[in-house]
């Protein structure tokens, strides 16, 4: 082949830019987790008595509970006693401008400026740094058009009736193993209220950072779109490159209202481990939208190329009469990752619709599943789905898998699933390189117009984001 | 431009071209003819550098440099361009990106430098105009969904755009009407100059019609069997290739 070895190792070195570790200050809880851990950690968060509760019922039921094994991951055990389930910047900012200029520089390294000077036109970022949230941009001006965007821990002191009225009403306390956890030790994340009639004026965004060692990053985020609302929110992960595996699980709720329309977008690039598949983030989230209100829609589009062990199945519940669920996915797997990611669409309003877009690429030594499910219940008359996975493998070693699920129970419904799997054809490959182009480029190349379809559904700048992503993560897939 | 000399291929393991020797010079247009499976479009892929096509002897020089030390996008970089027999979909990528980032990674490997998107849509737009094509084929990806012709159509657009110095047509007329075979001959007809040189490789004589070669050969069993001008072709046409066979026993040449 025309690379070097040099080459492949040089682009493997650089093929994790955002695995540096900063130098800060940081205040951690100790290891282990018990009823002492939470009271702490609710404490520290100057939470009210409703929240501390609210937290320890969590926890006596997850006690209750065990870790699921029917994913198509393997992973070794999970010591629930070896993580600080807080780690926080001492400093604490009470504006933009008193934060540390240390975690300035770390947003600004990974293309995330948080100052007013360079801040990105048009989006609004709240920056959650391993436990909390740092800094949050342009909340003056989301605040004059009613929207509040906030950290969780802002919200539970501010706006703590809408967050009482909503937490959990999506993904209950005792839903699943992670969700339970999360619902116990959560940190910080994001909280969106888009008030009825209106349109939000800007991007939101989320930029998630783990940065501390032996620290499991658990946030939640809550956004309610009330009647004829519309919002979209993106979220961006990184995490330095470490030789442990970091826990990651999240819990994120969506809850539309009549008529409005949330469209929720990921870049997870959380540290992948390295080529042999030590280290990464194991990344074990909950993500759930309600389509509460006639006439709703929720969109997920996520673009997936980082984290040791990626399991995950942004959902929606279809509850409004004509509500509409998307689910659009891009899921990269190299080296020894592993990916088990799809959705479930649940069908429960009449006249719904749902529409699944999975695109899977694997190479290296990678597993990369999908796995969903489309539920039609009895009353959701004239219920539509419709599904299309694709899955492309680069290389010998790595494998591909579909696991679809479905449960009809209205004959009116109609539900349909198409799949395809193929490699990256020698002759796409050979055609390309006789026209000059490279070999790592052509690949590239082939897999971002597979994707064409999903990047489509993201915001524009980060779709141009997302590919240059996909281009870096390949590195090394091929020779 | 292009000397081969006594050449030997195998393709998944069975010797396909045995002893091909052949020369072209700036400005020639050559005709490779001969029946199917006398190893025409083996040439043709063992020129631009097909993975699975294994040169076990002779050499090939390209401006004097061993062609088959190159990796193909290198042979592409160096001006070789091979007008695919059945040219390849590439779903979800968009035509000007695709030529876009084939010139200018030719275009990087020459030294030269690269073209901006302004740049290149000029240029693109020129010559989809000069070729007569539809402005819409740029939005589309890379021949998908396309009819034969227009895959064929696209193979000299794009060497139109590439100014390549070798231009090597393999079976170019292959499953074209009448109308969409003149359109291809008349583009690479437009595409003649002194310094280029051409390969049309076919297995009728009728595209010759249209474009009419300087030297014509007949390839049969892994050589060149016989040499002359646009007359040869016309006589193949005539008599059929057992003529030729008849004439040049295969052993003469071993």
């Amino acid at each position: 082949m025309a690379t070097q070895p040099g080459e492949v190792e040089a682009a493997l070195s650089r093929r994790y830019d955002a695995g540096f570790v900063t130098d800060i200050e940081t205040h951690s809880l100790p290891l282990g987790l018990d009823e002492g851990t939470i009271r702490a950690l609710s404490a520290l968060k100057e939470e009210p008595e409703w929240m501390t509760e609210w937290r320890l019922k969590a926890y006596r039921h997850w006690l209750t509970m065990r870790q699921p094994d029917w994913a198509h991951v393997k992973l070794a055990p999970i010591d629930f006693q070896a993580i600080s389930y807080y780690a926080a910047p001492k400093k604490k900012p009470k504006s933009l401008d008193e934060v540390d200029p240390e975690l300035l520089k770390t947003y600004d390294k990974l293309g995330v400026p948080l100052h007013e000077r360079a801040k990105l036109a048009g989006v609004a970022v709240d920056a959650v740094f391993d436990s909390v949230s740092v800094a949050t941009t342009a909340q003056g001006q989301l605040a004059k058009a009613g929207v509040i965007f906030c950290s969780m821990s802002e919200a539970i002191r501010t706006h703590g009736d809408l967050v009482r009225q909503y937490l959990g009403s999506v993904v209950p306390q005792g839903d699943n193993f992670f969700a339970a956890l999360n619902s116990a030790v959560f940190s910080d994340g994001s909280f969106v209220f888009i008030p009825k009639g209106v349109r939000c004026p800007m991007e939101l965004s989320t930029y998630f950072r783990i940065n501390a060692g032996h620290t499991g990053q658990f946030e939640r985020t809550l956004i309610i779109a009330e009647e004829d609302a519309v919002v979209s929110y993106l979220e961006g992960c990184t995490a330095p490159m470490r030789d442990e595996n970091q826990l990651h699980a999240a819990v994120v709720e969506l809850v539309a209202l009549a008529r409005a329309n949330i469209k929720y977008s990921t870049v997870q690039n959380w540290y992948p481990g390295d080529e042999n598949g030590k280290g990464g983030i194991y990344n074990f989230v909950t993500k759930r939208g309600e389509c509460r209100g006639d006439d709703s829609r929720i969109t997920w589009t996520q673009v997936e190329t980082g984290s040791a062990i990626t399991w995950k199945y942004p959902s929606c519940v279809l509850r409004g009469d004509r509500s509409v669920g998307e689910f659009h996915s891009v899921a990269l797997t190299n080296h020894y990752q592993q990916a088990d990611t799809g959705t479930k669409m649940v069908h429960i309003g009449r006249d719904t619709k749902s529409k699944i877009v999975s695109k899977g690429i694997s190479a290296g030594r990678s597993q990369n599943s999908y796995r969903g499910l489309v539920k039609v219940e009895k009353g959701a008359v004239n219920a539509r789905n419709h599904t299309r996975c694709d899955s492309i493998l680069i290389g010998k070693r790595c494998g591909s898998h579909t696991f679809p699920y479905m449960e009809v129970k209205n004959p009116t419904a109609i539900v349909e699933h198409e799949a395809t799997t193929s490699k990256i054809s020698d002759d796409q490959l050979f055609y390309c390189r006789s026209r000059g182009i490279g070999e790592e480029d052509a690949v590239s190349m082939i897999v971002d117009g597979f994707c064409k379809q999903v990047f489509r559904e993201l915001p524009m700048e980060f779709a141009v984001e997302a590919k240059k992503l996909l281009e870096v993560s390949l590195e090394g897939a091929i020779g | 431009m292009l000397k081969i000399d006594n050449l030997h291929a195998r393709v998944a393991g069975k010797e396909i071209l045995k002893g091909l020797s052949l020369e072209t010079r700036a400005g020639e247009v050559h005709a490779i003819m001969g029946p199917n499976g006398a190893g025409k479009s083996t040439l043709g892929n063992v020129l631009a550098g097909r993975p699975g096509y294994e040169v076990t002897a002779g050499t090939v020089t390209f401006d004097g440099k061993d062609l088959l030390e190159m990796e193909p996008e290198a042979r592409a970089a160096a001006g070789v361009f091979l007008a695919f027999q059945y040219p390849v979909e590439i779903p979800g990528v968009n035509n000007t990106y695709f030529l876009r980032a084939a010139l200018n990674a030719q275009r990087k490997a020459r030294g030269d430098t690269e073209l901006d998107s302004m740049q290149f849509l000029k240029l693109v737009r020129g010559k989809v105009k000069e070729m007569g094509m539809t402005p819409e084929l740029l939005n589309r990806a890379v021949n998908e969904g396309f009819s034969g012709g227009e895959k064929k159509r696209n193979e000299v657009f794009q060497m139109a755009l590439l100014e390549p110095r070798l231009a090597i047509l393999d079976e170019t007329d292959s499953g074209l009407d009448i109308d969409a075979l003149k359109q291809v001959a008349e583009g690479v007809n437009g595409l003649r100059s002194p310094e280029r040189s051409f390969l049309v490789i076919t297995h009728y004589q009728r595209l010759l019609d249209y474009i009419v070669p300087d030297f014509v050969h007949v390839l049969a069993d892994g050589k060149i069997v016989e040499s002359g001008d646009a007359q040869l072709a016309r006589d193949l046409e005539a008599h059929g290739y057992a003529w030729v066979r008849e004439r040049t026993p295969t052993e003469a040449h071993a």
